[in-house]
């Protein structure tokens, strides 16, 4: 057989019926994780032609985008965010569709609910009607967002009918210097190939730099894929994905394991095999990278300017640069280390695991945050929020004056009451730049958890080497 | 799902890029659990900008949007296709969409038509010149006539095959059911399933 990539390996696995004469393929979906925003006309179509869900034990559901992080023992207050959340509880009891409510040990962001139940493998495709499920393919899977039309059809059918990605392998070579990040990592990625570089493209993420990080660093490389254009991103799984998976709840077992195993250890891109496309990071040379614009793929350096768009050279990127810093009120050649913020958000499928809130802790350990800065952080799971708990994450945050939250998609995209104010600027550790993304006129500057951190003891955008600066000046 | 062979109407200039599908419609509308209702929520943020495009009353109606590369990126929401259809918006044309705007726009019988940027260029000149002039997008010809312009565009054949008979995509999966079964048989036993959880 002829060398493949991962990513055709993945699609091979899973055809059902192969398209021909430009028909696409019909694709069999493992796993279907299902939220309350992109569901509820999903499951009305259901009702509607009289089709059951095909595989209630291949979907699982959880509530998240709308969900409050403070009182969450009370009733959400806001009308249409009680009634979508309640239509999803209808919805999954009526179809027999597993659910993780609010106040449920597993409830919490999709993204972060999957891995951590161990319902994501290597080797699986897993869909979600949401444009981050593209963080699950961190396993070596091939996961993407889907629209509200899809979400019905794979309830229906278990299945999509989808022309193969195109491949792009993207190689990051060397070593992290101190205080950069796998969020660094992406936020250059980004920055390099546009956000519609990967349109059409399933993302290989490959090389040293990738092979060396945690699941948790690889989900927040994969999970920003979309903001490239790409609907997949994936990286090839090793012994880091299977001990990350090994003993979790819906983990294989015994002959099982063995079995994946097997079948795990040929995943990887075959020598020889061919991408569409490749791009090469140095990750040698790579510094915390933030955003100044109001798209991810506008970003720099922490340690650069904001650009000029009187130097850009591509009409389209000029008029957007120009509205661009209009809208966050900013103006070219401004030190980005010299942007002061009102809110630290620390959350959202980008970065809220474990790993994401012990690094913030270990930053903001022993500091007191900036004044009349609010820092917000938000857990990406009810467990994860135990388990920091557990290691006292949540002391730390509260001592250094900053908000320790329950689970949630929260300030990443406003859904819930924790939104920026009109004209209101944040350094958010979440995936979107957009305008009013985090409430109606909010400036973001997207960050690493590092970033944050420096950014929350400091006030400005800032580096941890410009806290330990500090410390030693002081 | 009714046949579209072409649609025709008032070409609608948007000079922007980059058109993520939080501004075609925000989060705050995305609460609701109906499929329509949504054209008071598209570009509702930019709408509140009296020289917005979309409050010309030329568009009163909707029509054809001409818009800036990288039309429809960043979040999944199918709301952003309901909203330009509930306004009226039969077809987009653009250099480039996001993959997910896209796939959503073919499901639910919006035109998502790609053309070179050269032709995005002169629609757009020609409906300065123009306000008002008439958009043709032709599915079976596969090209946009507006003016003297005349040019192709991409679409996939399955997504024009099954707009121009109005098919359903599920209807069309599950008439592969034997298939889909025999697939089932065959998955590895280390596959996870939700139901009923497995204990650590």
């Amino acid at each position: 057989m002829a060398p493949r990539t991962l990513a055709q390996k993945l699609w091979d696995d899973h055809i059902v019926a192969r398209g021909s004469n430009g028909e696409p393929d019909l694709l069999y979906i493992d796993l279907h994780l299902v939220h309350e925003v992109t569901s509820p006309q999903a499951f009305d179509g259901l009702r509607v032609a009289g089709r059951p869900v095909r595989r209630p034990d291949l979907t699982i559901a959880t509530e998240d985008h709308n969900t409050p992080t403070l009182n969450i023992d009370k009733p959400i207050e806001e009308p249409t965010s009680r009634i979508q959340i309640e239509t999803l509880r209808k919805n999954c009891e009526e179809f027999g569709v597993r659910l993780h409510s609010l106040g449920d040990i597993e409830q919490g962001i999709v993204h972060v609910v999957g891995p951590q139940l161990g319902l994501t493998m290597p080797g699986m495709t897993v869909v979600c009607g949401d444009s981050h499920t593209s963080t699950h393919g961190a396993f070596g899977a091939m996961a993407f967002g889907i629209g509200t039309s899809e979400v019905e059809h794979v309830l229906a059918t278990q299945t999509l009918p989808l022309k193969p990605f195109k491949t792009m392998a993207i190689t990051v070579e060397g070593e992290l210097n101190p205080g950069v990040s796998a969020k660094d990592i992406i936020l250059a990625i980004i920055a390099k190939i546009g956000t519609g570089g990967g349109q059409g493209y399933v993302l290989e993420y490959r090389g040293s730099a990738i092979r060396s990080l945690s699941m948790d660093g690889r989900m927040t490389i994969c999970n920003m894929s979309i903001e490239a254009g790409a609907r997949a991103g994936i990286v090839a799984p090793d012994q880091t994905t299977f001990d990350y998976v090994k003993g979790r709840p819906h983990a294989p077992q015994g002959a099982a394991w063995d079995e994946a195993m097997e079948h795990w250890s040929t995943l990887h891109t075959d020598e020889g095999a061919v991408f569409d496309a490749e791009v090469f990071l140095d990750a040698n040379t790579l510094e915390p990278f933030v955003t100044w614009g109001t798209n991810p793929g506008q970003g720099v350096s922490l340690s650069d300017v904001v650009p000029d768009p009187a130097a850009m050279t591509d009409e389209h990127e000029k008029a957007a640069a120009l509205r661009a810093l209009e809208y966050m009120d900013l103006v070219p050649g401004t030190r980005m280390k010299d942007i002061p913020v009102d809110t630290v958000f620390m959350g959202s499928c980008t970065n809220s695991r474990l790993d994401d809130l012990r690094t913030f802790a270990s930053i903001i350990k022993g500091h007191t945050k900036a004044e009349g800065v609010r820092v917000m952080v938000v857990p990406g799971s009810a467990r994860v929020r135990l388990e920091a708990e557990a290691e006292g994450i949540d002391k730390i945050v509260e001592d250094f004056g900053g908000e320790w939250r329950f689970a949630g998609c929260s300030m990443c995209l406003g859904m819930n009451p924790d939104q920026l104010a009109p004209g209101e600027r944040a350094a958010s550790t979440s995936n979107r730049n957009f305008e009013g993304r985090q409430g109606k006129g909010g400036r973001t500057h997207l960050v690493s958890p590092m970033v944050a951190a420096a950014t929350a003891i400091r006030g400005t955008l800032s580096s941890p080497s410009d806290v330990s600066a500090e410390m030693v000046g002081a | 799902m009714e046949k579209i062979t072409t649609v025709e109407g008032p070409g609608i200039p948007l000079h922007q890029s980059n058109v993520d599908t939080d501004q075609i419609i925000p989060a705050e509308f995305l609460k609701r659990v109906t499929k329509t209702g949504y054209d008071d929520a598209l570009f509702y943020a930019w709408r509140q900008d009296p020289n917005f495009v979309l409050n010309n009353e030329l568009y009163a109606n909707g029509g054809v949007l001409v818009a800036g590369p990288d039309f429809g990126i960043g979040s999944s929401r199918e709301h952003a296709v309901w909203a330009l259809k509930d306004f009226g918006v039969t077809a987009v044309i653009s250099a480039r969409f996001g993959d997910i705007f896209r796939s959503n726009a073919g499901k639910q019988g919006l035109l998502a038509a790609k053309v070179r940027e050269d032709v995005v260029e002169s629609l757009w000149a020609e409906i300065a010149k123009n306000p008002g002039i008439a958009i043709r997008v032709d599915l079976e010809a596969r090209d946009i006539r507006c003016g003297d312009i005349v040019a192709p565009f991409e679409v996939d054949d399955y997504t024009r095959w099954r707009l121009m008979e109005g098919l359903d995509d599920i209807d069309l999966s599950l008439q592969q059911a034997d298939a889909i079964e025999r697939f089932e048989q065959s998955r590895g036993s280390w596959r996870p399933t939700t139901l009923p959880a497995r204990s650590a």
